[in-house]
């Protein structure tokens, strides 16, 4: 069987993909090079590595209101992430993932997604539902 | 509202709002006195500013705010953007989103420091407010109630003349959470965003509320501004209370609303210095010297004067000042500008720097190291791949002048 998390009810669609995961915070304005598409501030954990087209698993959300725009320019262009999970995510991403249509979720039942999810694992997200399934591994 | 009958704009808005309250939990909806959206064009970008424009070519009825909603610092000011070296395009998609602005009926603000300058809020007035710095500051120096409303969610509370009710709205979120007490006193305007930046980066959570104790004297509105900015930077705080001084905080009790008072975590100068020291480059090449995030308040900018008089900006180095649009005008009025600009420098309105395509700007201007006296803009520059350092407004004038770090 599947690893099944639950959590709020979240934004967006149900989606699949890759975790990237760090116990680092998230800001479109502060963290992107958006033009490339890769973290660029240089304290991030994630600093250099893409987050096109993954399901990207932080602590929270950091002070910045451009996110909320940023978010649906990214999926516009098609240099966003597939999802967002939030340990607790706060208004901001929330909002801009309504506004971008992005699949995103927090508040997870058996604490801290960073420490639950890994790197490389395969993920189905229901937010509708508040349901994060890790494909790859065993309950 | 949500089955159309006022319009598609309106239907987005509402559904937009439900959505963001259900993810909240939020009861329901409560009125709102302002909106102020943060939509420069460069967070906009070209999508952003097409999804305006489709609301603004609706019927009148159908496209104009229902609140007083005003806007954040814009991407370009029109009298300065060339010898910033901003490109045209940037200058045509900004004329374009303040077209479609207007057609919304949003009064074109350009500020970040509206609380000083438009229509400070009262206590307990609940508002839909954009830019973090406007939020915390409106939410524990004046008492109001806002949630941090990215441009979206403004703009729909604009339209809707509501918000949900979730976050800050709520007597259950202001309560303090954290205890921070202070055995060495901030001297100037640096010190009050490095204050910020460490009790910022210790809370770090949107749910919590710092209460600052062990002041020995209140605060001004540019301390507060300073501190407020770099807290919700930092740390995405959004509430904070000072015992005291702050309105809902006449005592340590009241901060923390009957319960018990947390042991408080103790800030002494040892954390101011190693706060300065995570960006110090003494000696360093000063490439732009920027007083910004927040917008200068008149005060301010007649302090950068007096400071610049009799001297003159180093060749090699920009200086750069942006204020609101209404300091602007008072500024030239007073002369402020002029000696400002003749030193050398640049004043910029409606504008805040990091909002204004830093990333071109440095690659246009050749700049890498920035010099300024606001923690904020430490914190957000370096994603734009600036080298930061920060420094006493008195300070930055002298590097600028050196043009290197003194």
């Amino acid at each position: 069987m599947p690893v099944v998390l639950k959590c709020h009810r979240g934004i967006g669609p149900t989606v699949a993909g890759t975790a990237l995961v760090a116990a680092d915070n998230f800001s479109a304005r502060y963290d992107l090079d958006r033009l490339k598409g890769v973290f660029s501030r240089p304290a991030h954990k994630l600093v250099g590595q893409s987050y096109v087209d993954v399901i990207l698993v932080l602590q929270t959300a950091k002070g910045g209101v451009a996110s909320a725009w940023m978010l649906r320019e990214m999926t516009a262009r098609n240099m966003a992430p597939k999802a967002i999970i939030f340990n607790r995510t706060n208004t901001i991403l929330a909002q801009g993932a309504a506004f971008a249509e992005l699949t995103m979720v927090d508040r997870f039942e058996l604490g801290d997604p960073t420490t639950l999810i890994r790197t490389g694992d395969e993920l189905t997200i229901e937010p509708a539902a508040g349901r994060v399934t890790i494909l790859n591994r065993d309950s | 509202m949500l089955a159309g009958e006022h319009g598609p704009a309106r239907q987005w808005a509402i559904r937009h709002q439900v959505a963001v309250g259900q993810f909240f939990d939020a009861p329901d909806f409560v009125a709102v006195g302002q909106a102020h959206i943060m939509a420069d064009t460069e967070s906009l970008g070209p999508s952003g500013v097409a999804w305006l424009e489709q609301l603004a070519a609706l019927p009148s009825d159908h496209r104009r705010v229902r609140i007083p909603t005003i806007t954040d610092p814009r991407g370009l000011d029109f009298d300065s953007y060339q010898r910033l070296k901003q490109t045209q395009v940037m200058a045509d998609i900004e004329a374009r989103a303040i077209a479609a602005f207007e057609a919304l009926g949003v009064l074109m603000t350009n500020t970040c420091i509206n609380y000083q300058t438009i229509l400070p809020p009262v206590r307990g007035e609940h508002l839909a407010m954009g830019d973090t710095g406007v939020v915390i500051y409106c939410n524990s120096v004046q008492g109001a109630r806002s949630n941090f409303e990215g441009g979206p969610s403004a703009l729909a509370a604009g339209l809707t003349g509501r918000t949900p009710r979730y976050g800050y709205h709520l007597d259950q979120h202001r309560t303090g959470s954290r205890h921070f007490t202070l055995s060495h006193q901030p001297r100037d305007l640096a010190d009050w965003g490095a204050l910020g930046g460490i009790v910022g980066k210790a809370t770090n959570s949107y749910w919590e509320v710092p209460v600052l104790t062990g002041l020995e004297a209140v605060p001004n509105s540019d301390e507060m501004k300073h501190f407020g900015a770099a807290l919700a930077s930092f740390g995405s705080v959004a509430l904070f209370h000072i015992p005291g001084v702050t309105p809902e905080a006449r005592t340590i009790a009241e901060a923390f609303a009957g319960r018990p008072v947390p042991p408080a975590a103790r800030i002494e100068r040892a954390a101011f210095d190693a706060f300065y020291a995570t960006y110090a480059a003494p000696g360093d090449k000063a490439d732009v010297v920027v007083f910004a995030a927040p917008q200068l308040s008149l005060v301010e900018m007649a302090q950068v004067a007096d400071l610049l008089d009799g001297r003159r900006v180093h060749d090699a180095t920009s200086l750069i000042v942006t204020t609101s649009p209404e300091i602007k005008f008072a500024a030239d009025r007073m002369g402020l500008t002029r000696r400002i600009e003749d030193a050398g420098g640049i004043v910029a309105a409606g504008v805040c720097f990091y909002q204004s395509y830093a990333r071109e700007m440095a690659e246009a201007n050749g700049w890498q190291r920035l010099l300024t006296n606001s923690a904020k803009l430490v914190n957000i520059i370096a994603g734009y791949g600036y080298k930061p350092s920060l420094a006493s407004m008195a300070r930055c004038i002298d590097s600028a002048v050196a043009g290197r770090i003194v």
